[in-house]
């Protein structure tokens, strides 16, 4: 994505609350209609952007733009964006027509057509009927629901999302997850998400920011982030990942290969790979990624191992395997497609097994 | 009912503490209301018979008609000056971040320790040295030092109750300060803002020391009764004055607190991740 298409576009924003460093040099493009979400575990900064994006927070140094304009000079309440708070912030002394409307006293509509509107919102939101309940007559998801009204309302450029779905039980989550999208996806409004929860960020988002100490470390697509992480803190803030040391050893071949701890030589399948014949290497292999079987797989790559631990979850078990040449037993899942898979939990411990990858399931990370 | 909890069953002797504490605090008062409606002009046992004189000889007096509305005007100024001051410190004092917060609520609460005596002889002093002609407006400025700390402390616990995001909500959807304060701050301040003008109303209404210092010409009702206090035979309508006062000034009383209790409850908790 290029500068000019960007909607959003933070450029090495900083943030510092006396001399801790909130945000470090921030930037990233987000384009129109993006359902964008910052990713990362509390106290990562990923709140204090968003904040700065409503203009709460002032920038320490950079500047963010949205829809071209700078917005260091502009005061929250004239900015085009609106926000879902985390708690919903909805005004405990007005009821829920009033809470909808709040924001449009100053398009001096008349009444009826206030009224219309919010009922139009209430209907969006799933809530038709709900204009005269008083504040606090609402459960978690009804003031949810209703503080996206209030924003939606104002027809922003942009919606914000403070960890909207943080309070609500699992089911209810999970539901509003799919209303969320659906929703996003009709109105046409560009969302900017918060989310401590990654498999949260993967279901929603069209790409996703991981944020770390401030920083960012990755901004991709769900898939991106999930089977191309750039950093070892990445690939294992996204799902699970075992990591492996490696060494390149290019022998003259176009293609180089990767030594590598326990599983042998593996091909790199990025063509691109131009690092030296010697270079120190991580090689991360998802536990999904491995195939399992009691006996020699016709694969090329395969190791044999012992089973030091295994759960059956139903659809899916997980093993812990531990191979020669490497201390740390390999987590592996697979689906419960064959039997013996699905009796996970009957095998003995240090039962041998084989364990087979491909090799264009490998990514090669930098060494720690 | 029996099978109540150790820690609720009755506790005798602490009741009986308790009957005690309550009748030795307001006996005292209880003896005025019944000596206003006594036939005789001397305050003493056995009671003579119930009269309504002294109230009819009350409303026809007509310096004690003008102390009381002198008091009322103190009283109303001193309510709306104070609670104005008081939402704008408690406002400043929870809304920004700076240094000294703790040293300046200490301060501002000062004069609910410092003896009045001290704070009148002061401001005596003080005026006089200035210049300044004692007068009803006196009496107010004393009585707005005494009754600032009570209104902050109405106040303060409505604005720290109240959660941040809701100002910020609204600055997000488009209004300014102003509007912010009108359509969201002060509507759920409010039931404080109406304990702190009745109560520093009933503060100043019933003050004493201060305006015995600053009293001009114009007295205010207290004043008034003490100045009554030295004519035994005015002595039972003042009893009938002060039976008027305390009939009006413990409910108001009882109002403030609990419209100042009013909806804590419901203001929502917010907790913010940075």
């Amino acid at each position: 994505m290029t500068g000019s298409s960007a909607f959003i576009s933070v450029r090495s924003v900083s943030k510092a609350f006396g001399r801790f460093l909130a945000i470090d040099n921030v930037s990233m493009d987000i384009a129109q209609g993006e359902f964008f979400s910052l990713l990362g575990a509390s106290g990562c900064g990923k709140t204090t952007l968003l904040r700065m994006l409503a203009g709460f927070e002032s920038t320490t140094r950079g500047e963010i733009f949205i829809d071209g304009q700078p917005m260091s000079p502009v005061p929250p309440h004239h900015r085009p964006v609106n926000m879902v708070f985390q708690n919903y912030a909805i005004f405990p002394h007005l009821n829920v027509r009033d809470n909808i409307a709040y924001g449009l006293r100053k398009q001096r509509l008349p009444r009826a057509r206030r009224h219309e509107m919010v009922e139009e919102m209430l209907e969006l939101i799933k809530l038709p009927g709900f204009g005269t309940r008083k504040a606090n007559e609402l459960s978690g998801g009804q003031r949810q629901r209703i503080a996206l009204a209030r924003a939606l309302i104002l027809r922003p450029k942009v919606l914000l999302l403070d960890e909207p779905l943080g309070a609500l039980d699992k089911q209810l989550r999970e539901q509003m997850q799919l209303e969320l999208r659906a929703l996003q996806r009709k109105v046409g409004i560009t969302f900017v998400f918060v989310t401590h929860d990654q498999e949260e960020a993967l279901t929603l988002s069209d790409r996703i920011a991981v944020m770390q100490g401030g920083q960012v470390l990755q901004v991709d697509t769900p898939a991106g982030l999930y089977e191309s992480p750039n950093s070892r803190s990445v690939a294992s803030f996204i799902g699970n990942m075992n990591f492996f040391r490696g060494t390149v050893r290019r022998n003259g071949a176009a293609n180089a290969i990767i030594e590598t701890e326990g599983l042998g030589a593996i091909p790199v399948p990025d063509s691109r790979f131009a690092r030296p014949d010697g270079a120190a290497v991580q090689v991360a292999l998802r536990p999904e990624k491995f195939a399992i079987s009691p006996t020699k797989p016709d694969a090329v790559h395969a190791v044999q191992g012992r089973l030091a631990n295994s759960a059956y979850l139903g659809e899916r078990s997980h093993f812990y395997i531990t191979i020669e040449g490497r201390g740390e037993p390999i987590a592996v899942s697979a689906p419960n497609h064959n039997r013996f898979v699905a009796n996970a939990g009957s095998h003995a411990e240090d039962t041998p097994l084989w364990l087979s990858w491909s090799s264009d399931a490998i990514v090669v990370l930098d060494p720690e | 009912m029996k099978a109540t909890s150790h820690l609720q069953r009755p506790n005798r002797s602490l009741q009986v503490y308790a009957a005690v504490f309550l009748v030795v605090l307001y006996l005292p008062v209880l003896l005025i209301p019944l000596f206003a409606f006594n036939d005789s002009i001397y305050v003493r046992f056995p009671l003579r018979g119930f009269t309504t004189q002294w109230f009819v000889e009350l409303w026809n007096r007509q310096p004690a008609w003008n102390a009381f509305w002198n008091s009322i005007r103190v009283g109303l100024t001193v309510a709306v000056i104070s609670t104005v001051l008081g939402i704008v410190a408690a406002k400043a004092i929870t809304r920004y971040r700076m240094p000294g917060r703790t040293a300046l609520v200490t301060f501002i609460m000062m004069p609910l320790v410092i003896p009045g005596i001290i704070f009148g002889v002061a401001l005596l002093v003080l005026l006089s040295r200035m210049g300044v002609p004692l007068s009803l407006y006196t009496v107010t400025l004393g009585h707005l030092i005494v009754c600032l700390p009570f209104a902050v402390a109405t106040l303060l616990p409505r604005f720290e109750g109240f959660d941040r995001s809701m100002e910020e909500a609204s600055a997000d959807l488009g209004e300014n300060g102003w509007w912010t304060f009108w359509r969201v701050t002060f509507p759920m301040v409010f039931p404080g803002v109406v304990a702190s003008l009745l109560l520093t109303f009933t503060i100043s209404f019933d003050e004493f020391i201060m305006a015995f210092f600053l009293t001009g010409t114009d007295p205010t009702l207290p004043i008034y009764i003490w100045s009554q206090l030295r004519f035994p035979q005015q002595f039972p309508s003042i009893l009938a004055l002060a039976s008027l006062v305390l009939f009006f000034s413990i409910p108001l009383i009882f109002i403030a607190i609990w419209v100042g209790r009013l909806g804590v409850s419901q203001s929502s908790e917010g907790t913010a991740e940075s």
